[in-house]
Formats: C-alpha cells, structure tokens, sequence
C-alpha cells in the first residue's frame, strides 16, 4: 500500500510541474498560495502569514523584510539563507513540519535541546523587539525558502513598501 | 627623567612591592613564565611567547623532513562545537581545553595522552545563545601552579595544575546581558588579564587584572565611557604623539550611548616586559548601524598600550573610527625588534579586520606603516600618514563602500572585505630567520544595510544585513600570505579554497605550519610557501598550530573541530548575489567537506 502511495504521490508531482503550478506544496502550515491582502501583507486559505512572489520573481514586501530582518537577528546562528550552520539547524528544512504556530512559540519562547552529545540552545526573543516587530515577515520569508519558492540571496525585486508599514513598525518598535 | 633613571626607578618600585607583598610564588609567577618561555620544548602560554610571535625555535623538523610527519596520536574532546586555541605543554603534561561547557584536560605526555585529571563546570546552558557565532574558548593560561579559564559564563576560574581542583573563582560580567568569555588569559607577574565578549548585545569592553594568588580584582580599563573608567591620564595618555586630553571617549558618543558601545576584548594580549606594556585592540561599536551612534566611537577599534600594574593606559591608536562594517579591531598585537632605515626598531604589528597590516612604534604607538594586506580592500583608499594633516592615521573612506554615507535601509554593494575581516581571531606568526609574518586571511566581499534597532539587555543589537561572497576574480574565499611589515609588501600568497581560520607557526626548521577548514595540517617553506606535507584531520581546523618537545623529540600539534564564524558563515557555501541571471550559484559549501567534532591530532617524525 504505501508504496502505492508513493507511486500515486510521485505521479501527482509530476503532474503538478508539468502543469506549471508553482506551490503545489504543503508545508508546516499546509498550503502556503497567497490568498488574502491586508494592505501587502499576505495570508494562506488559512490565515497564517505566507508569501506571494510574482512570476518575474518580484517579491511582496514583507517577505523582502523578511530576509533583512532574518540576516540580521537569526543568521548568526542559523546561516546565511536559512541554510543552517555547524552551530544551528537549517531553518529551510524545519519549516517544512513546523506549523506557524509551532514557528511563533519557538521564536518567542525559546528552544533547549542539551544532552550528552549536544548543546542546542535558541534563546526566547518574545522581549525582543528587532525580532517580535517582523516575525510574520521572517516567517513569510522563511516559508518561501522552505517552499524552494524562492533561491538564496538577496530578492532582487519587492513590492513597494506598503502605505502604513512605516507607521506600524514606529508603533510597534515604540 | 633619562630612561636608565627611570628604569632603576620601577626596578625599586617592583622590588618595594615585593617586600610589602611579602608572597614570593605570587610574585614569582610572571618572572618564571619569563624564564619558562624562553624553553622551546615547552609551550606555557596561548600566544606561545609573551612577543606573540608564534615562533618555535625547536628544528627538528624542517623543510626537509617535515614531508615524512606522522600522526603520532589523537585524542578527542568529546565537544561538537568550534575548537579555536591550543593546548599548552608544561613538562610531562599537556592541558587541553574544549569549547562550551568548556572542559579542560591534563594529558600525561609519558603516556601517550592519558587522562591525569578532567575539570568540567557545570554552566546554565542560557548562555550558549549569547554567545556571538559559537560558544568558542581560546585556550587556558598558566601561571604560580594555576591553570586558569575564562569560562562561557564569564567564570574566571584558577584550577591546581597537578589536580585539577578550583582554587578560586570569581565572576568577571553578567551574561544575562550578553556579556561571555571566550578568550584565553594571559599571567604577567601576579596578575592575570581577561576581557570580554558581547559587541553583538552591547556589552562595554573592559579589559581586568585579578591576582593570580586569590583572584581579587586589581584593575579594571574600559574601552569606553569617562576618563575614570578608561584608566587614563588625559595629559600623559597619548593617541598619535599627542595627549588624547579630558573627555576622550565620551565626547564621541552621543548621550550615554557608550554605556551600550561594545568596544569587546576578545583577541589576544602580549606583553613587552622591558617596557613594561601589555597590549590588546578593541572590538566593534555597537550597533552594526552606523548612523545611530553619530561619532568616532571612542575608544573602540582601538590598540591599547597600558601598564599591567595599573591598567594606565601608555597610548592608544584608534584605527576604524567610527566603524561601519563590523572590522573589530581585537587581532593579536606582534612585538618584534626589526631593522628599518638602518635602526634597530620595537615594532608592534598587527593586521586588522579592516584588511591594513599595520606597523607602530610600540613604545610610543608612532605609525610607521599601514598597507593593505589584501589587494581585494576597498573600502578605503589608504591610512592618510601625513603628520601634518588633520586626518593623519585615519582611513580615507570611499564613499561609494561608505554604510553612513549610503545611509539606513541602502544596501552598500561589494565592499571588501565582509565583517569577517581580512583576517579575524586567527594569529599570525613571525619568524626571525626569515623577518616576515606568515598570516591567515579571508578573502570575502559583502553587502551591508544598516537599519535601525532597539536595545533589550541581553537581546541581539546588531542592526544591519549582510550578504558575504568570494573576493572578485576569483573563487578562492581565503590566502595564507607571507608580509614584510617594514614595507608593507606581501612577499608570496597561497590561495585557499576556504578562508584560512586557523592560527600559524613559524618554526626555526625553515617550516610555517596553518590548518585550513577542510580539515588540512599543512606545513609550507617559510622562503617561498611551497607546500611540503598535508594532512587530513577528522574535522575543519580553526585552532592554532603549536609544537613542543617531549622526551628528545619534537612534535606538531593541531585541535580541529570546525565552528566559530567561519563554520556559521561558509557551512552552507556561498552565492553571489551579482553574478546575473544564468550563472552557477554557489561557492564550495564547508559542509560538503568537513563535519563536526573536536579531536587533538599529535604528528612527529617516524622513529629514524
């Protein structure tokens, strides 16, 4: 049986790429396909933050922030990209089980994973404002990654910067 | 005051002291690492000698032979995490430490490595993540019977160097606020030094003398902050020649900002003992973003000169004012006695992250020479030496790399080199035989966009994104380079595949010893840095190679364990962002190569 499910998944990949869809993956968070706008903010079927990259590679806004605010505050630990470290796992391949909500309780409460063979510590940054101000855009920015929606590096193209994005931030940083 | 007077002076100082103090091993302790120094068979401090040459004069093994190097034996630590540092050989013992939870080992050399005694502090794992780009430790010092450490949790603990046992042990910051230690301490006389991490959360550098008999603190220099604080004298204290005057950090900074400034001491000291100087650089201001601390930033990026039985500072030399790409100035400071323009000078170099091999006067801090050590350097033109100009040791910046003049939220293109430096933590070495420093280098490009951040005790501040990428023309990421610091000139290069992250030996075999992060020993000719022997390690190198000598033979000894920066920064490879649609992303990814682990991996010639 399962490896007729194999079979059949394999056909339905398959089918998906030479149909030319885009995300016909799942994630952590299930679908990740751009549905709703809150002013350049995007969101899945499910409400859960997501990204939405246009066919020439443009990305939106907050998934671009995403990627700065990422380089910034996780890189250091998580590598360049997403793509892990000798100190840190790869965050392109946790996204692909870890739901939103999993993404959120692990960023703001912090992880332990210390035994005999290794000490994986990621601190708490529910305190930390550089981190808690943008973590649905790192988490946009992240899911794109997972979801090989996007390469390495910097975006190259983004949409332009929301009218109240400016003001939101302020706020938020305070 | 004539010097001659001046020296009999302190000479009657010490001795006073002396009779006061009463302790003759408190006393003893740097006199004997003076003495204990000068015998090659032993290694009795991290930087090898107090003049941080790393320089052996042990020959045994040269350009000859050094092709015939064996494994002798291994040992292993037991820790995954980035191994820098090296161990140290007293006698029969050899004194390994390891990364968190920063284990360290006394091996019994007459038998073959075996375990005499295990010292493992128990630490809150809380400050793994506060530790900046791997939880490191570069190495144990020795001195009056002591092992000591600056531990993860900034613990300086002093153990009994035949048991093991904590003597004593003293707390030296708060990491809650990100403050950590990774450095190796350095013993002169009877006090031992130790500074600090944490420019990435703000934490104000410091560096502290602790009597090595019952760990009080004696001093305590900042880097920056009030005149009181920085151990200076605003009249005696001088910065180019000239007295730096009262106020000469706070006036560069904007309201209390340096309170959360950086300026960490995270590198190496060494120690001139005619002169009686110890000398450290400075690291990074805090934030990465430039425009939200508006002016020089003092007295971070800076070279120190002090008195090690005061902390007074004799001169300072800031050479990245104002930083804007991260280029701490903490790389080691080597003191050699050289010829230039036919007089016998004491000379300081010292090859900054900011790409300049920079070459000083080390009893006034004069600047005789500052080129770049890589061709790749372009973030500033020159070092304006013009004495008679308002910007004399400043670097002439390029506008075009400049992040303050590009300004927030611009991302400032192919600036060279990235924040790993031209060279990081990694010591370079020096060897009198052939008078040139043989130097470990990256040869990475970046991007950089400052950005504005808050600050939260013990919370990342940082404030700027960065993309790194080999250097143009090519895709080598590092050199092992041979320097003449009186001209400024590279003398001969050998590309590396990846940045060279792992300290260097000179020895007087005629042999230059680095490791790279694949995992290479490698052993070059000083003259012309042929290779002439490699050797694949369990694990990618970012430790210092050194060599001791035990029962009338001569071995090399090397940690491998890749981590660190290097290991967070080159895991994954690397892309350049600018290399236009339709090119092959991607660079060498370290991880292809190299795997975690921390091993001790002993060679010696075969039995002849």
């Amino acid at each position: 049986m399962q490896r007729i499910l194999r079979v059949v998944a394999f056909a339905v990949v398959g089918f998906a790429v030479s149909a030319g869809m885009v995300h016909a993956v799942t994630d952590g968070s299930g679908d990740p396909v751009a549905v709703k706008s809150d002013d350049g903010k995007w969101s899945d079927k499910d409400g859960n933050p997501t990204f939405k990259i246009e066919a020439d590679g443009t990305v939106d806004w907050y998934t671009y922030v995403g990627f700065t605010r990422y380089s910034a505050e996780c890189l250091r630990c998580h590598g360049p990209d997403g793509m892990g470290s000798t100190y840190a796992p790869a965050l392109i391949d946790s996204m692909k089980r870890l739901s939103y909500t999993d993404f959120y309780a692990i960023v703001a409460g912090g992880k332990k994973d210390v035994s005999a063979s290794q000490d994986l510590v990621m601190p708490a940054e529910g305190e930390n404002k550089n981190v808690m101000c943008f973590v649905d855009a790192i988490y946009a920015y992240l899911r794109a990654r997972g979801d090989d929606a996007m390469g390495r590096g910097r975006p190259q193209n983004h949409a332009p910067k929301p009218a109240f994005y400016a003001k939101d931030v302020e706020q938020c940083m305070g | 005051m004539n010097q001659a007077l001046s020296r009999k002076l302190a000479a009657g100082t010490i001795l006073s002291s002396f009779l006061l103090i009463g302790s003759a091993s408190a006393q003893t302790a740097g006199d004997d690492l003076l003495k204990m120094e000068k015998n090659a068979a032993d290694v009795v401090m991290p930087t090898i000698t107090y003049d941080n040459q790393r320089y052996s004069a042990l020959d045994q093994i040269n350009a000859r032979n050094v092709g015939k190097l064996q494994v002798a034996w291994t040992f292993s630590t037991g820790v995954l995490r980035g191994h820098e540092g090296a161990p140290l050989v007293i006698g029969d013992v050899m004194y390994v430490h390891a990364p968190f939870p920063n284990t360290v080992f006394a091996l019994d050399l007459n038998h073959d490595g075996r375990i005499l005694w295990k010292y493992e502090p128990k630490q809150d794992p809380n400050v793994i993540p506060v530790m900046c780009c791997d939880t490191v430790n570069r190495g144990v010092a020795y001195g009056d019977g002591k092992i000591f450490l600056h531990q993860a949790d900034t613990t300086l603990v002093a153990l009994d160097a035949k048991t093991g046992k904590v003597v004593w042990s003293v707390k030296t910051d708060d990491p809650a606020k990100g403050a950590t230690g990774t450095e190796a301490p350095m013993v002169v006389k009877d006090k031992v030094y130790v500074g600090v991490s944490g420019g990435e959360f703000g934490v104000r550098g410091w560096v502290a003398a602790y009597s090595v008999a019952d760990g009080k603190q004696v001093w305590r220099a900042y880097s920056e902050g009030p005149d009181t604080d920085l151990l200076v004298d605003p009249q005696k204290t001088t910065s180019l020649g000239k007295p730096i005057g009262a106020d000469s950090s706070l006036k560069t900074w904007q309201g209390d900002q340096w309170k959360i400034g950086g300026g960490d001491t995270w590198g190496w000291y060494s120690y001139d003992p005619q002169l009686n100087l110890i000398y450290y650089g400075s690291g990074n201001p805090s934030t990465w973003n430039p425009k939200q601390r508006p002016g020089d930033n003092k007295w971070s990026m800076t070279i120190f000169a002090r008195n090690p039985d005061t902390g007074e500072a004799k001169w300072v030399y800031q050479m990245t004012p104002h930083d804007e790409w991260d280029y701490d100035g903490v790389n080691e400071m080597i003191l050699t006695d050289q010829q230039m323009g036919g007089t016998m000078r004491h000379l300081l170099v010292h090859f900054d992250r900011n790409g300049f091999g920079y070459t000083l006067d080390r009893a006034t801090g004069e600047l005789l020479v500052a080129q770049k050590y890589d061709p790749a350097v372009n973030w500033a033109t020159k070092v304006d030496m013009d004495k008679s100009s308002s910007n004399y040791g400043r670097p002439e910046v390029v506008a075009k790399y400049s992040t303050e003049h590009n300004g927030e939220d611009t991302n400032s293109q192919g600036v060279c080199p990235a924040a790993l430096g031209t060279k990081d933590e990694q010591p370079a070495a020096y060897s009198p035989e052939t008078g040139l420093f043989y130097v470990p280098t990256n040869h990475v490009c970046m991007d950089y966009e400052p950005f504005r951040v808050s600050y939260t005790a013990g919370q990342p501040y940082v404030g700027a994104t960065l993309s790194m990428y080999p250097a143009p023309g090519g895709t080598n990421m590092g050199n092992f380079i041979a320097w003449d610091a009186r001209t400024g000139k590279i003398q001969w290069s050998d590309p590396e595949q990846f940045s060279v992250w792992s300290g260097a030996l000179a020895t007087k075999g005629g042999v230059v010893f680095y490791g790279t992060l694949e995992g290479y020993l490698k052993a070059v000719d000083a003259k012309t840095g042929k290779e002439l022997y490699k050797f694949k390690t369990p694990s990618g190198i970012i430790g210092n190679v050194m060599t001791y000598e035990h029962g009338g033979k001569q071995y090399v000894a090397v940690l491998s364990g890749v981590g660190g920066w290097a290991g967070i920064g080159l895991a994954a490879g690397l892309t350049d962002p600018h290399a236009g649609l339709g090119a092959v992303g991607g660079y060498a990814a370290l991880s292809n190569y190299t795997s975690l682990g921390g091993t001790l991996t002993v060679f010696a010639l075969p039995p002849s």
